[in-house]
């Protein structure tokens, strides 16, 4: 039994609508689950679609390997830490990115389209080419971000003086690729294809080794936005709308999302992808003034408990620390005491977009309490103790009043303008951007060492 | 290394530059500590007590002067006091070096290394030993108590059962740490508190302490890069004027604290500022020792006008507390200085260098400038800012830039979509339609996702993203055998492992959050 031609362009469309519903769900944290509802019932009536459509064969392969699928990413997405969410979201991206390459392999090897001919034929080769090279860097970008965030590759950025120009080359040679291949008679072409697949694998292991671990919120979702313009350009080689729309549309939300964080950073989309931020700062580095003082335990408990008005920072070391649950175990108590205790989230904050929040929301904080950068900044003044935990470089001074600084012209938590500053942290390193941090020195910021999950029960344990 | 603490010979001076828990840091520091006899005796501390904390007492001042390696003093030293000083001395004392150019020469002479508390350059670093700080800290709390005493009403509103009481209203002019502290003290007691300053900067440091805070209608400001006001222009001071002539009507209890270091006090509160006054009102005139800032002030007295304000030019010092203090910042530039073992005068230390007045005979004043950065974080704020018209002019010329690269774009875009309408085959333009089309819609929907929802959209758009499947899909054929049938299976298998594991974890993310 096979359902019609047009029926099945009628279920892609419906399934498109879906789609496009289900992110714009979430836009608010109420339509969010309906959101991911939509989604599911779209990809279910896509996928039913396809598989009865006319010409589709060899189902006992199709059903196993989605069964086997089914009960992986179950098991992998049930099991997941949410402080190990970006290495997740990571290594699905790669597997978006494979199965773009296996397609379109597929797609050129493909009996049916070797029918092609003229114009057909060199844009559907075209498409092949473009798709299989986006696809390539999509999955071995991914796998290398993933090995960043998993710790199994050095955060630090990995660069030399001639690696734009050596991407450029590469590029170059790509396209030389291409025209080979665009040629080539028959499958001949493959040759050249292999060759490129081994290029366009480099260029994504380069290119993602090139970025800091601090810029990794935008790798992430440029990441994100290839592998929707990797299924975008399978859409096209095999001529699926549904597949072109889909594409498209998680291509330009990943593309959204990496501009929001670059201009969280003050940094252009250009200068973090290809990695100048490797180029030195201009000028001469103001002098570090003043000195670091520290506080025990039992004294920022004290401090506590004389502040009306608290505001916490969190950064990727309360993710790494997995801090949460004891925070909000201490905001509650606070706020049992009649304190206004409100947390302030940098745009940037963590290793993926929203990463804080996530974390918070899995400590069961109440969101009406976790606010934006911009939202706490006019605060800052009227706050009594601001308790940073876990982050450094979203609330470093320098971003304001040092040019010199390499991420002068960052927007920052402005948190040295409260009464007092409590840091917790496990040294006196610097921040994922290797620039020192001058809040440490001011007269009203004080230092706390440990780890952030046991220095907070710690204090919980003074304040009960 | 001994350190002596003589008596303060001058009479009104009540500090003593050590206290008994001064001496024992002292000694933490390595010194050993020396103090005359009687010297705290005016801040109520015994020679007992300093004996206790291990100090030597010693009967005159001439051993004091003479046998030891640092005098620790807190009035500048008389011409008698000086001619007992021994050469290489270190003397650390207020010492005013700007009023008192004769002192410096004749400590130069005599080869003392002094070091002026009151020189301190005001930098972080070096606020611990502000010894301007730390008394003007003292003196702003001092002048709401002794205000209030002179005032003999409430200062704060009650409503009782004899009826109701209305709070008293106290202006604050100059708002620097006295200016503040006195703020805080009078907020704090319940009156209405209002401030008054030229740098614009403060406002926020008023208001944080609760007063109100009062400004002219002239857009200048007083900041300068030292920390201190500048003399404002003549249509300034005449707005200025006329401002607290208004207040005067209806304040209770006015505290100035306005002082140009070097220079005689600002006359800021004149005769018919007083005149206007109600009777019983209060002018507190911390300025009274360099002139008054109240130019009816009287320096050291007390006393009440024909109309019946009380003018006070004097103070208590609070003795006791203010040594305390100033012990305390004196320990803090010694241990800056590398306590007794290690202790050396660094001319290359910023606070150092500024602070020694005198240094191997050599007259060490005015020094070189330093900047001081009173606002926090200030620096992108001290960019001059533009004028209203040159900012309009630039968004104007933003605007126009913007708008002709928009046009070249959609030029640039138009002719490329016609290029490929004229080449490309009507089914790919039909996609591609489509396509840009999808492209504009994620535009638009993408960007009214709340921020705290990245991450869920992240898995979100994984997840629909694995509709790559569909390309499996359509290439598996039956033959397992066949090369496109396993990479196409592969492609449904990793696809499959995206769709569902993305929905999974985005479900169960969205759970977590709740209100």
């Amino acid at each position: 039994m096979f359902i019609a031609k047009e029926i099945q362009t009628a279920a892609y469309l419906f399934a498109s609508i879906l789609f496009i519903l289900s992110l714009s769900g979430l836009a608010s944290q109420e339509s969010a689950k309906r959101g991911v509802f939509y989604g599911i019932v779209g990809m279910a009536i896509a996928i039913f679609a396809t598989v009865m459509g006319k010409g589709v064969e060899g189902h006992i392969y199709i059903i196993s390997a989605i069964a086997i699928a089914s009960v992986i990413g179950i098991l992998v997405a049930r099991k997941v830490e949410m402080t190990a969410m970006p290495q997740l979201v990571a290594i699905l991206h790669s597997f978006v990115g494979l199965a773009a390459v296996l397609v379109g392999v597929g797609s050129y090897l493909d009996p049916e389209t070797q029918k092609l001919t003229g114009a057909e034929h060199t844009i559907h080769l075209v498409e092949v080419f473009v798709g299989i090279f986006i696809g390539m860097i999509t999955f071995t970008g991914s796998i290398i971000a993933w090995g960043k965030l998993q710790g199994k590759v050095p955060s630090k950025p990995w660069s030399f003086a001639g690696l734009q120009m050596m991407n450029l080359i590469l590029l170059l040679a790509c396209v030389a690729l291409g025209i080979l291949f665009g040629r080539a008679e028959g499958t001949s072409g493959m040759m050249y294809l292999d060759i490129m697949m081994g290029i366009a694998a480099f260029i994504g292991v380069v290119l993602v080794m090139a970025i800091g671990g601090g810029d990794m919120p935008v790798v992430v979702s440029m990441l994100n936005s290839y592998s929707g313009w990797a299924a975008a350009a399978a859409g096209f080689m095999l001529g699926n709308d549904l597949l072109i729309v889909t594409g498209a549309l998680v291509g330009s939300s990943g593309a959204i999302l990496s501009m929001h964080m670059c201009e969280a950073m003050n940094r252009s989309f250009f200068s973090v992808i290809f990695a100048s931020a490797s180029l030195g700062p201009k000028g001469e580095r103001k002098a570090m003034e003043g000195e670091v003082t520290a506080l025990n335990h039992e004294e920022v408990a004290n401090l506590l408990k004389e502040a009306k008005s608290i505001v916490i920072v969190p950064g990727y070391g309360m993710a790494v620390a997995k801090a949460q649950y004891p925070i909000y175990e201490l905001v509650q108590t606070l706020r049992k005491a009649g304190k206004n205790v409100r947390f302030a989230i940098h745009p940037v904050a963590g290793r993926l977009p929203g990463h804080m929040n996530v974390l918070l929301a899995e400590a069961n904080v109440p969101y009406d309490i976790v606010l934006e950068m911009d939202e706490i900044n006019e605060d800052m003044p009227e706050t009594d103790v601001v308790m940073v935990i876990g982050a450094n470089d979203v609330v470093n001074p320098s971003a304001q009043d040092d040019p010199a600084s390499s991420i002068y012209g960052m927007p920052v938590i402005e948190v040295w303008k409260a009464e007092k500053v409590i840091i917790m942290k496990r040294s006196m390193s610097a921040g994922y951007s290797g620039e020192d941090n001058p809040l440490f020195y001011k007269p009203n910021s004080e230092m706390l060492y440990g780890d952030a999950k046991a220095s907070v029960e710690k204090i919980l344990s003074f304040l009960r | 290394m001994k350190v002596g603490i003589p008596a303060e010979i001058t009479p009104a001076e009540l500090r003593v530059a050590a206290t008994p828990k001064t001496v024992k840091r002292l000694q933490k520091q390595g010194f050993e500590v020396f103090i005359q006899h009687g010297a705290g005796v005016k801040a109520n501390f015994s020679d007992k007590e300093f004996e206790e904390a291990g100090a030597t007492i010693v009967q005159t001042p001439a051993e004091i002067y003479s046998q030891m390696d640092i005098v620790l003093k807190v009035k500048e030293p008389t011409a008698e006091e000086v001619a007992m000083m021994k050469e290489n001395l270190v003397l650390l004392s207020y010492l005013w070096p700007a009023q008192n150019p004769d002192l410096l020469k004749m400590l130069a002479d005599k080869k003392v290394n002094a070091v002026a508390m009151d020189a301190i350059p005001r930098i972080s670093r070096a606020q611990k030993m502000d010894v301007l700080s730390s008394m003007a800290n003292i003196a702003g709390y001092r002048a709401v108590i002794e205000g209030s005493y002179h005032y003999g009403r409430f200062l704060n509103g009650q409503i009782t059962a004899a009826g109701k009481v209305e709070p008293a209203k106290v202006l604050v002019i100059g708002a620097g740490v006295a200016g503040l502290a006195a703020i805080g003290a009078a907020n704090s007691l319940g009156a209405i508190v209002r401030a008054f300053d030229t740098r614009k900067e403060v406002a926020e440091q008023i208001e944080s302490m609760g007063a109100s805070f009062l400004t002219v209608e002239i857009n200048e400001d007083g900041a300068t890069a030292s920390g201190y006001s500048k003399e404002m222009s003549k249509e300034f001071i005449e707005a200025e004027m006329k401002l607290f002539l208004e207040q005067a009507k209806e304040v209770d209890i006015v505290i100035t604290t306005a002082q140009i270091p070097g220079k005689s006090a600002p006359k800021l509160w004149l005769d018919y500022h007083v005149a206007a006054m109600k009777p019983g009102s209060v002018i507190i005139d911390l300025a009274a020792s360099t002139g008054g800032n109240c130019a009816l002030t009287k320096n050291n007295e007390v006393y009440t006008t024909p109309n019946g304000v009380t003018i006070v030019g004097k103070l208590n010092q609070l003795p006791t507390q203010a040594s305390q203090l100033y012990g305390n910042n004196l320990c803090h530039l010694l241990d800056d200085m590398g306590k007794a073992e290690k202790f050396k005068i660094d001319m290359e230390d910023a606070v150092v260098s500024r602070a020694m007045v005198t240094y191997n005979g050599k007259v060490n004043w005015p020094p070189a400038p330093l900047q001081v950065s009173p606002t926090a974080g200030g620096g992108a704020k001290k960019v001059a800012a533009p004028t209203a018209e040159e900012t309009k002019a630039n968004e104007a010329e933003v605007a126009k830039k913007k708008a002709v690269t928009t046009v070249i774009s959609l030029a640039v875009i138009g002719a490329l979509l016609l290029l490929v309408g004229a080449f490309a085959p009507s089914e790919f333009i039909q996609h591609f339609t489509v396509f840009v089309l999808a492209i504009f819609v994620g535009w638009q929907v993408i960007t009214n996702v709340s921020h705290s929802l990245h991450t869920p959209l992240m898995a979100v758009t994984n997840a629909i993203s694995g509709i790559i499947v569909t390309g499996g899909l359509l290439q598996t054929k039956d033959d397992i055998g066949n090369i496109m049938t396993i990479l196409a299976s592969a492609a449904v298998l990793v696809a499959s492992i995206n769709i569902v594991g993305g929905f999974v974890v985005t479900h169960r993310m969205l759970k977590m959050f709740k209100k």
